[in-house]
Protein backbone atom coordinates (compact mmCIF):
# COMPACT_ATOMS: atom_id res chain seq x y z
CA UNK A 1 0.00 0.00 0.00
CA UNK A 2 1.32 3.21 -0.70
CA UNK A 3 -0.47 6.63 1.23
CA UNK A 4 -0.03 9.78 -0.22
CA UNK A 5 -0.43 12.87 2.37
CA UNK A 6 -1.35 16.59 1.00
CA UNK A 7 1.80 16.76 -1.26
CA UNK A 8 2.78 20.28 -2.81
CA UNK A 9 5.19 20.48 -5.57
CA UNK A 10 5.81 23.90 -7.23
CA UNK A 11 8.30 24.54 -10.34
CA UNK A 12 9.16 28.06 -9.93
CA UNK A 13 6.05 30.08 -9.26
CA UNK A 14 4.19 27.07 -11.22
CA UNK A 15 2.37 25.46 -8.66
CA UNK A 16 1.85 22.15 -9.88
CA UNK A 17 0.42 19.48 -7.19
CA UNK A 18 -2.01 21.70 -4.81
CA UNK A 19 -2.38 19.33 -1.80
CA UNK A 20 -3.31 15.92 -2.96
CA UNK A 21 -3.87 12.94 -0.74
CA UNK A 22 -5.26 9.11 -1.66
CA UNK A 23 -3.84 5.73 -0.82
CA UNK A 24 -3.13 3.05 -3.52
CA UNK A 25 -4.14 -0.09 -2.15
CA UNK A 26 -2.36 -3.33 -2.72
CA UNK A 27 -3.31 -6.07 -5.34
CA UNK A 28 -5.36 -3.68 -7.45
CA UNK A 29 -4.62 -1.60 -10.31
CA UNK A 30 -4.91 2.21 -9.39
CA UNK A 31 -5.36 4.73 -12.34
CA UNK A 32 -4.24 8.08 -12.37
CA UNK A 33 -6.37 10.18 -14.72
CA UNK A 34 -6.85 13.12 -16.20
CA UNK A 35 -6.05 15.85 -19.28
CA UNK A 36 -2.94 16.49 -20.24
CA UNK A 37 -0.96 19.18 -18.10
CA UNK A 38 -3.02 18.42 -15.34
CA UNK A 39 -0.20 17.26 -13.22
CA UNK A 40 -0.41 13.23 -13.51
CA UNK A 41 3.02 12.87 -14.78
CA UNK A 42 4.49 14.96 -11.97
CA UNK A 43 2.13 13.45 -9.01
CA UNK A 44 3.96 9.73 -10.37
CA UNK A 45 7.34 11.11 -9.91
CA UNK A 46 6.91 12.52 -6.73
CA UNK A 47 5.69 9.33 -6.10
CA UNK A 48 8.44 7.83 -6.75
CA UNK A 49 11.16 10.78 -5.57
CA UNK A 50 12.27 11.91 -9.22
CA UNK A 51 10.33 14.77 -8.05
CA UNK A 52 11.23 15.97 -4.39
CA UNK A 53 8.05 16.95 -3.12
CA UNK A 54 7.71 20.63 -1.07
CA UNK A 55 5.31 19.67 1.47
CA UNK A 56 3.23 16.21 2.20
CA UNK A 57 4.73 12.58 2.86
CA UNK A 58 4.51 9.49 0.77
CA UNK A 59 4.35 6.26 2.85
CA UNK A 60 5.42 3.11 1.56
CA UNK A 61 3.55 0.50 3.40
CA UNK A 62 4.14 2.84 6.58
CA UNK A 63 7.94 3.85 5.35
CA UNK A 64 8.36 7.25 5.06
CA UNK A 65 9.42 8.08 1.79
CA UNK A 66 9.61 11.40 0.71
CA UNK A 67 12.30 13.44 2.85
CA UNK A 68 14.56 10.73 3.72
CA UNK A 69 17.85 10.27 3.18
CA UNK A 70 19.39 8.72 -0.12
CA UNK A 71 20.20 5.07 1.20
CA UNK A 72 17.14 4.49 2.54
CA UNK A 73 15.11 5.62 -0.38
CA UNK A 74 17.36 3.76 -2.47
CA UNK A 75 16.35 0.45 -0.61
CA UNK A 76 12.84 1.33 -1.21
CA UNK A 77 13.26 1.94 -5.04
CA UNK A 78 14.42 -1.83 -5.01
CA UNK A 79 11.39 -2.93 -4.61
CA UNK A 80 9.96 -0.39 -7.54
CA UNK A 81 9.77 -1.13 -10.88
CA UNK A 82 8.71 1.74 -13.61
CA UNK A 83 7.54 0.92 -16.95
CA UNK A 84 8.31 4.60 -18.53
CA UNK A 85 6.08 6.32 -21.31
CA UNK A 86 8.77 5.46 -24.20
CA UNK A 87 9.93 2.64 -22.43
CA UNK A 88 13.29 3.97 -21.58
CA UNK A 89 15.04 0.88 -22.81
CA UNK A 90 18.64 1.08 -23.04
CA UNK A 91 19.62 1.55 -26.68
CA UNK A 92 22.89 -0.05 -26.26
CA UNK A 93 21.65 -3.44 -24.62
CA UNK A 94 20.03 -6.42 -26.24
CA UNK A 95 16.54 -7.02 -25.24
CA UNK A 96 18.04 -9.86 -22.83
CA UNK A 97 20.55 -7.76 -21.53
CA UNK A 98 18.11 -5.00 -20.57
CA UNK A 99 15.88 -7.48 -18.86
CA UNK A 100 18.68 -9.00 -17.03
CA UNK A 101 20.10 -5.16 -16.16
CA UNK A 102 18.56 -5.30 -12.43
CA UNK A 103 19.35 -8.52 -11.71
CA UNK A 104 23.12 -7.91 -13.00
CA UNK A 105 22.79 -4.80 -10.48
CA UNK A 106 21.23 -6.12 -7.48
CA UNK A 107 21.05 -10.09 -7.16
CA UNK A 108 23.70 -12.67 -6.03
CA UNK A 109 22.20 -14.19 -8.85
CA UNK A 110 24.95 -16.49 -11.40
CA UNK A 111 24.79 -15.31 -15.02
CA UNK A 112 23.03 -18.55 -15.89
CA UNK A 113 20.44 -17.53 -13.14
CA UNK A 114 19.97 -13.95 -14.29
CA UNK A 115 19.59 -15.43 -18.18
CA UNK A 116 16.98 -17.67 -16.62
CA UNK A 117 14.85 -15.39 -14.85
CA UNK A 118 15.08 -12.62 -17.63
CA UNK A 119 13.96 -15.77 -20.35
CA UNK A 120 11.20 -15.92 -17.77
CA UNK A 121 10.19 -11.85 -17.71
CA UNK A 122 10.09 -12.22 -21.25
CA UNK A 123 7.64 -15.61 -21.93
CA UNK A 124 5.26 -13.49 -18.70
CA UNK A 125 5.26 -10.42 -21.15
CA UNK A 126 4.63 -13.06 -24.43
CA UNK A 127 7.41 -11.93 -25.98
CA UNK A 128 9.81 -15.08 -27.13
CA UNK A 129 12.55 -15.22 -29.59
CA UNK A 130 13.38 -10.65 -29.48
CA UNK A 131 16.28 -11.81 -26.84
CA UNK A 132 18.99 -10.81 -29.29
CA UNK A 133 17.79 -7.80 -31.14
CA UNK A 134 18.23 -4.15 -29.72
CA UNK A 135 15.48 -1.89 -28.40
CA UNK A 136 15.64 0.17 -31.97
CA UNK A 137 14.83 -3.14 -34.27
CA UNK A 138 11.59 -3.90 -32.37
CA UNK A 139 8.51 -2.49 -32.69
CA UNK A 140 6.67 -0.15 -30.35
CA UNK A 141 4.03 -2.19 -28.53
CA UNK A 142 7.53 -4.86 -28.17
CA UNK A 143 9.55 -2.19 -26.34
CA UNK A 144 6.63 -1.73 -23.81
CA UNK A 145 6.72 -5.32 -22.80
CA UNK A 146 10.50 -5.67 -22.68
CA UNK A 147 10.08 -2.53 -20.43
CA UNK A 148 7.34 -4.38 -18.28
CA UNK A 149 9.48 -7.83 -18.38
CA UNK A 150 12.65 -5.48 -17.19
CA UNK A 151 10.58 -4.07 -14.44
CA UNK A 152 9.11 -7.11 -12.88
CA UNK A 153 12.60 -9.00 -13.15
CA UNK A 154 13.38 -8.13 -9.45
CA UNK A 155 9.90 -8.96 -8.10
CA UNK A 156 8.78 -5.45 -6.88
CA UNK A 157 6.32 -4.83 -4.72
CA UNK A 158 5.11 -1.55 -6.36
CA UNK A 159 4.48 -1.37 -9.98
CA UNK A 160 4.27 1.42 -11.79
CA UNK A 161 3.61 2.66 -15.25
CA UNK A 162 3.40 6.31 -17.03
CA UNK A 163 1.19 6.03 -19.70
CA UNK A 164 2.07 2.38 -20.70
CA UNK A 165 -0.42 2.85 -24.47
CA UNK A 166 0.86 5.59 -25.45
CA UNK A 167 1.38 5.50 -28.89
CA UNK A 168 -0.18 1.70 -29.57
CA UNK A 169 -3.23 1.21 -31.32
CA UNK A 170 -6.54 0.13 -29.34
CA UNK A 171 -5.84 -3.83 -29.79
CA UNK A 172 -2.32 -3.68 -28.53
CA UNK A 173 -3.25 -1.37 -25.37
CA UNK A 174 -5.70 -3.79 -24.44
CA UNK A 175 -3.06 -6.56 -24.38
CA UNK A 176 -0.85 -4.30 -22.52
CA UNK A 177 -3.12 -2.92 -19.77
CA UNK A 178 -4.26 -6.92 -19.03
CA UNK A 179 -0.43 -8.07 -18.73
CA UNK A 180 -0.15 -5.18 -16.59
CA UNK A 181 -2.95 -6.78 -14.65
CA UNK A 182 -2.27 -10.25 -14.85
CA UNK A 183 1.23 -9.62 -13.54
CA UNK A 184 0.22 -7.38 -11.02
CA UNK A 185 -2.62 -9.97 -9.47
CA UNK A 186 0.03 -13.05 -10.03
CA UNK A 187 2.89 -11.40 -7.82
CA UNK A 188 0.49 -9.00 -5.57
CA UNK A 189 1.69 -5.90 -6.64
CA UNK A 190 0.88 -2.26 -5.66
CA UNK A 191 0.29 -0.99 -9.09
CA UNK A 192 -0.07 2.65 -10.27
CA UNK A 193 -0.78 3.74 -13.30
CA UNK A 194 -1.19 6.89 -15.12
CA UNK A 195 -3.05 7.40 -18.29
CA UNK A 196 -5.65 8.89 -20.26
CA UNK A 197 -6.56 5.90 -22.35
CA UNK A 198 -10.52 5.34 -21.43
CA UNK A 199 -10.43 2.12 -22.64
CA UNK A 200 -7.91 1.43 -20.25
CA UNK A 201 -9.97 2.88 -17.66
CA UNK A 202 -12.91 0.78 -18.16
CA UNK A 203 -10.40 -2.31 -18.54
CA UNK A 204 -8.44 -2.15 -15.58
CA UNK A 205 -9.57 -0.08 -13.15
CA UNK A 206 -9.86 -0.99 -9.87
CA UNK A 207 -9.78 2.16 -8.49
CA UNK A 208 -9.33 5.67 -10.32
CA UNK A 209 -8.34 8.87 -8.70
CA UNK A 210 -8.55 11.80 -11.20
CA UNK A 211 -6.60 14.89 -11.12
CA UNK A 212 -7.62 18.47 -12.34
CA UNK A 213 -5.54 21.33 -11.93
CA UNK A 214 -3.10 19.57 -9.45
CA UNK A 215 -5.90 18.61 -7.15
CA UNK A 216 -8.11 15.26 -6.70
CA UNK A 217 -11.38 15.70 -8.12
CA UNK A 218 -12.88 12.26 -7.96
CA UNK A 219 -12.04 8.74 -7.19
CA UNK A 220 -13.73 5.26 -7.23
CA UNK A 221 -14.24 2.37 -8.96
CA UNK A 222 -14.56 1.95 -13.22
CA UNK A 223 -18.80 0.84 -12.33
CA UNK A 224 -18.74 4.50 -10.84
CA UNK A 225 -16.80 6.54 -13.07
CA UNK A 226 -19.78 6.46 -15.72
CA UNK A 227 -22.29 7.67 -13.44
CA UNK A 228 -20.24 10.37 -11.40
CA UNK A 229 -21.91 13.72 -11.88
CA UNK A 230 -19.01 15.66 -11.22
CA UNK A 231 -18.54 17.98 -14.00
CA UNK A 232 -14.88 18.43 -14.35
CA UNK A 233 -14.56 14.58 -14.92
CA UNK A 234 -17.63 14.28 -17.15
CA UNK A 235 -16.23 16.57 -19.26
CA UNK A 236 -13.13 14.39 -19.05
CA UNK A 237 -14.80 11.23 -20.21
CA UNK A 238 -17.18 12.73 -22.50
CA UNK A 239 -15.37 14.57 -24.26
CA UNK A 240 -17.25 13.75 -27.41
CA UNK A 241 -20.71 15.48 -27.86
CA UNK A 242 -22.25 12.34 -29.35
CA UNK A 243 -21.41 10.43 -26.28
CA UNK A 244 -22.25 12.93 -24.36
CA UNK A 245 -25.93 12.67 -25.91
CA UNK A 246 -25.68 8.75 -25.77
CA UNK A 247 -25.11 8.68 -22.48
CA UNK A 248 -28.26 11.54 -22.03
CA UNK A 249 -30.40 9.08 -23.52
CA UNK A 250 -29.22 5.75 -21.93
CA UNK B 1 31.15 -4.30 -8.70
CA UNK B 2 31.09 -6.60 -12.06
CA UNK B 3 28.64 -4.14 -14.05
CA UNK B 4 30.86 -1.12 -13.12
CA UNK B 5 33.92 -2.58 -14.14
CA UNK B 6 32.16 -4.05 -17.44
CA UNK B 7 30.90 -0.54 -17.68
CA UNK B 8 34.60 0.75 -17.80
CA UNK B 9 36.07 -2.03 -20.27
CA UNK B 10 33.08 -0.77 -22.88
CA UNK B 11 34.27 2.59 -22.31
CA UNK B 12 37.97 2.11 -22.91
CA UNK B 13 36.58 0.32 -26.10
CA UNK B 14 34.48 3.12 -27.14
CA UNK B 15 36.38 5.77 -26.25
CA UNK B 16 40.44 4.88 -26.53
CA UNK B 17 40.69 2.27 -28.74
CA UNK B 18 37.73 3.39 -31.62
CA UNK B 19 40.12 6.48 -31.48
CA UNK B 20 43.43 4.96 -32.66
CA UNK B 21 42.58 5.25 -36.33
CA UNK B 22 42.04 8.82 -36.02
CA UNK B 23 44.96 9.42 -33.60
CA UNK B 24 46.94 7.67 -36.34
CA UNK B 25 45.79 9.12 -39.33
CA UNK B 26 46.15 13.13 -37.52
CA UNK B 27 49.80 12.43 -36.06
CA UNK B 28 50.92 10.98 -39.60
CA UNK B 29 50.32 14.33 -41.45
CA UNK B 30 51.17 16.47 -38.57
CA UNK B 31 54.50 14.39 -38.36
CA UNK B 32 55.18 15.17 -41.96
CA UNK B 33 54.13 18.58 -42.38
CA UNK B 34 56.01 19.76 -39.31
CA UNK B 35 59.00 18.41 -41.22
CA UNK B 36 58.36 20.28 -44.53
CA UNK B 37 58.08 23.50 -42.34
CA UNK B 38 60.54 23.12 -40.68
CA UNK B 39 63.37 22.23 -43.66
CA UNK B 40 61.38 25.15 -45.87
CA UNK B 41 62.51 27.54 -42.69
CA UNK B 42 65.86 26.44 -42.24
CA UNK B 43 67.30 27.58 -45.34
CA UNK B 44 70.73 29.11 -43.99
CA UNK B 45 73.80 26.94 -44.45
CA UNK B 46 75.39 27.69 -41.10
CA UNK B 47 71.90 25.77 -40.02
CA UNK B 48 72.86 21.94 -39.47
CA UNK B 49 70.38 20.17 -41.00
CA UNK B 50 69.77 17.24 -38.27
CA UNK B 51 68.05 20.72 -36.45
CA UNK B 52 65.19 19.70 -38.84
CA UNK B 53 64.65 16.40 -37.07
CA UNK B 54 64.57 18.06 -33.41
CA UNK B 55 62.41 20.44 -34.29
CA UNK B 56 59.87 18.05 -35.64
CA UNK B 57 60.81 15.79 -32.58
CA UNK B 58 60.22 18.46 -29.96
CA UNK B 59 56.92 20.08 -31.66
CA UNK B 60 55.46 16.54 -31.39
CA UNK B 61 56.31 15.55 -28.35
CA UNK B 62 55.47 18.86 -26.44
CA UNK B 63 52.88 20.52 -28.55
CA UNK B 64 51.00 18.62 -30.88
CA UNK B 65 50.50 14.98 -29.27
CA UNK B 66 49.30 16.40 -26.51
CA UNK B 67 46.99 19.82 -27.80
CA UNK B 68 46.28 18.84 -30.97
CA UNK B 69 45.12 15.59 -30.24
CA UNK B 70 43.54 16.91 -27.34
CA UNK B 71 41.67 19.62 -29.40
CA UNK B 72 40.53 16.10 -31.77
CA UNK B 73 39.84 14.19 -29.29
CA UNK B 74 37.37 16.80 -27.75
CA UNK B 75 35.57 16.84 -30.78
CA UNK B 76 35.29 13.18 -31.54
CA UNK B 77 35.03 11.89 -27.52
CA UNK B 78 32.95 14.99 -26.05
CA UNK B 79 30.21 15.44 -28.77
CA UNK B 80 30.14 11.53 -28.23
CA UNK B 81 29.68 11.80 -24.24
CA UNK B 82 27.70 15.10 -24.65
CA UNK B 83 25.15 13.42 -26.79
CA UNK B 84 24.90 10.04 -25.61
CA UNK B 85 24.05 10.70 -22.46
CA UNK B 86 21.88 13.86 -23.48
CA UNK B 87 19.56 11.22 -25.49
CA UNK B 88 19.65 8.58 -22.36
CA UNK B 89 18.22 11.99 -20.07
CA UNK B 90 15.66 13.03 -22.72
CA UNK B 91 14.26 9.44 -23.16
CA UNK B 92 14.12 9.17 -19.63
CA UNK B 93 16.91 6.22 -19.61
CA UNK B 94 18.98 7.83 -16.78
CA UNK B 95 15.67 8.12 -14.46
CA UNK B 96 15.25 4.46 -14.97
CA UNK B 97 18.79 3.75 -13.55
CA UNK B 98 18.05 6.10 -10.60
CA UNK B 99 14.28 4.31 -10.19
CA UNK B 100 16.24 0.93 -9.90
CA UNK B 101 18.31 2.36 -7.18
CA UNK B 102 21.08 2.75 -9.10
CA UNK B 103 23.67 6.21 -9.13
CA UNK B 104 23.41 7.29 -12.49
CA UNK B 105 26.26 9.75 -12.49
CA UNK B 106 28.04 6.76 -10.83
CA UNK B 107 27.29 4.11 -13.38
CA UNK B 108 27.47 6.13 -16.49
CA UNK B 109 29.75 8.92 -15.66
CA UNK B 110 32.80 7.54 -13.59
CA UNK B 111 33.75 4.73 -16.07
CA UNK B 112 33.89 7.29 -18.87
CA UNK B 113 36.34 9.75 -17.00
CA UNK B 114 38.30 6.92 -15.81
CA UNK B 115 38.47 5.03 -19.26
CA UNK B 116 39.96 8.19 -20.81
CA UNK B 117 42.14 9.54 -18.09
CA UNK B 118 43.61 5.66 -18.28
CA UNK B 119 43.95 5.24 -21.88
CA UNK B 120 44.54 8.85 -23.41
CA UNK B 121 48.27 8.78 -22.22
CA UNK B 122 48.57 5.73 -24.66
CA UNK B 123 46.87 7.86 -27.53
CA UNK B 124 49.38 10.39 -26.51
CA UNK B 125 52.16 8.09 -27.06
CA UNK B 126 50.88 6.90 -30.15
CA UNK B 127 50.98 9.92 -31.52
CA UNK B 128 54.43 10.95 -31.09
CA UNK B 129 55.46 7.24 -32.27
CA UNK B 130 53.91 7.89 -35.49
CA UNK B 131 54.22 11.75 -35.41
CA UNK B 132 58.07 11.58 -35.39
CA UNK B 133 57.19 8.66 -38.17
CA UNK B 134 55.53 10.70 -40.02
CA UNK B 135 58.36 12.95 -40.67
CA UNK B 136 61.11 10.59 -41.27
CA UNK B 137 58.86 9.29 -44.23
CA UNK B 138 59.07 12.82 -45.27
CA UNK B 139 62.84 12.19 -44.67
CA UNK B 140 62.78 9.65 -46.87
CA UNK B 141 60.58 10.57 -49.76
CA UNK B 142 61.25 14.19 -50.13
CA UNK B 143 64.91 16.08 -50.46
CA UNK B 144 63.87 18.52 -47.35
CA UNK B 145 66.20 16.46 -45.18
CA UNK B 146 68.77 12.84 -45.53
CA UNK B 147 66.65 10.01 -43.28
CA UNK B 148 70.28 9.82 -41.83
CA UNK B 149 70.22 13.76 -40.57
CA UNK B 150 66.50 13.68 -39.41
CA UNK B 151 67.89 10.36 -37.38
CA UNK B 152 70.54 11.91 -35.80
CA UNK B 153 68.27 14.91 -35.32
CA UNK B 154 65.34 13.02 -32.81
CA UNK B 155 68.37 11.42 -31.16
CA UNK B 156 70.01 15.05 -30.48
CA UNK B 157 69.18 17.13 -27.34
CA UNK B 158 66.73 14.78 -25.83
CA UNK B 159 65.02 15.60 -22.70
CA UNK B 160 62.99 12.96 -21.67
CA UNK B 161 61.33 15.33 -18.98
CA UNK B 162 59.33 16.35 -21.92
CA UNK B 163 57.48 13.05 -22.62
CA UNK B 164 56.58 13.42 -18.88
CA UNK B 165 55.17 16.81 -19.39
CA UNK B 166 53.30 16.12 -22.31
CA UNK B 167 51.75 12.87 -20.70
CA UNK B 168 50.81 15.27 -17.53
CA UNK B 169 48.91 17.49 -20.31
CA UNK B 170 46.88 14.37 -21.62
CA UNK B 171 46.00 13.65 -18.36
CA UNK B 172 44.13 16.62 -17.68
CA UNK B 173 42.86 17.15 -21.07
CA UNK B 174 41.19 13.73 -20.65
CA UNK B 175 40.01 14.86 -17.23
CA UNK B 176 37.99 18.11 -18.69
CA UNK B 177 36.88 16.58 -22.03
CA UNK B 178 34.88 13.83 -20.30
CA UNK B 179 33.80 16.03 -17.21
CA UNK B 180 33.18 19.33 -19.52
CA UNK B 181 30.78 16.84 -21.45
CA UNK B 182 29.31 14.29 -19.08
CA UNK B 183 28.17 17.43 -17.40
CA UNK B 184 26.45 18.84 -20.70
CA UNK B 185 24.97 15.76 -21.57
CA UNK B 186 24.12 14.96 -17.87
CA UNK B 187 22.14 17.67 -17.49
CA UNK B 188 20.14 18.38 -20.60
CA UNK B 189 16.45 19.43 -20.44
CA UNK B 190 14.10 19.30 -23.55
CA UNK B 191 14.68 17.31 -27.01
CA UNK B 192 16.80 16.58 -29.96
CA UNK B 193 17.47 20.21 -30.11
CA UNK B 194 19.03 20.60 -26.92
CA UNK B 195 21.22 17.63 -26.81
CA UNK B 196 22.36 18.61 -30.17
CA UNK B 197 23.41 22.29 -28.40
CA UNK B 198 24.98 19.99 -25.65
CA UNK B 199 27.36 18.30 -27.71
CA UNK B 200 28.14 21.84 -29.68
CA UNK B 201 28.90 23.10 -25.94
CA UNK B 202 30.38 20.18 -24.89
CA UNK B 203 33.45 20.43 -27.79
CA UNK B 204 33.52 24.52 -27.15
CA UNK B 205 34.08 24.57 -23.68
CA UNK B 206 36.51 21.59 -23.35
CA UNK B 207 38.12 22.88 -26.38
CA UNK B 208 38.98 26.61 -24.67
CA UNK B 209 39.95 24.96 -21.13
CA UNK B 210 42.37 22.83 -23.19
CA UNK B 211 43.71 25.85 -24.72
CA UNK B 212 43.52 27.48 -21.16
CA UNK B 213 44.98 24.94 -19.70
CA UNK B 214 47.63 23.92 -21.85
CA UNK B 215 48.91 27.90 -21.18
CA UNK B 216 48.97 27.47 -17.24
CA UNK B 217 50.67 24.04 -17.61
CA UNK B 218 53.14 25.20 -19.99
CA UNK B 219 54.20 27.93 -17.74
CA UNK B 220 54.07 25.98 -14.62
CA UNK B 221 55.81 23.20 -15.93
CA UNK B 222 58.33 24.51 -18.32
CA UNK B 223 58.39 28.48 -17.53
Amino acid sequence: MIEVKNIHKSFGDNHVLKGISTIFERGKINLIIGKSGSGKTVFLKSIIGLHEIDKGEILYDNRTFSGTKTKFKKTIRKELGMVFQGGALFDSETVERNVMFPLEMFSDMSFEEQRERANFCLKKVNLLNANHLFPSEISGGMQKRVAIARAISLNPKYLFCDEPNSGLDPATSIVIDNLIKDISEEFDMTTIINTHDMNSVVEIGDKITYIHEGQKWWEGSNNDIFSSENKELNDFVFVSKKMKLMMKRK
Amino acid sequence: MKPYFRQIIKEIYKIGISSIGIVIIISVFMGAVITLQTAYNFTSAIIPRYLIGVGARDSMLLEFSSTMVGLILAGKVGSNIASELGTMRVTEQIDALEIMGINSAGYLILPKIIAIVFFNPFLCMISMFVGIGGGYAIALFTESVTPENFILGIRAFFIPFYITYSIIKTILFAFIIASVSAYQGYFVKGGAIEVGKASTRAVVYSSILILLFNLILTNLLLG
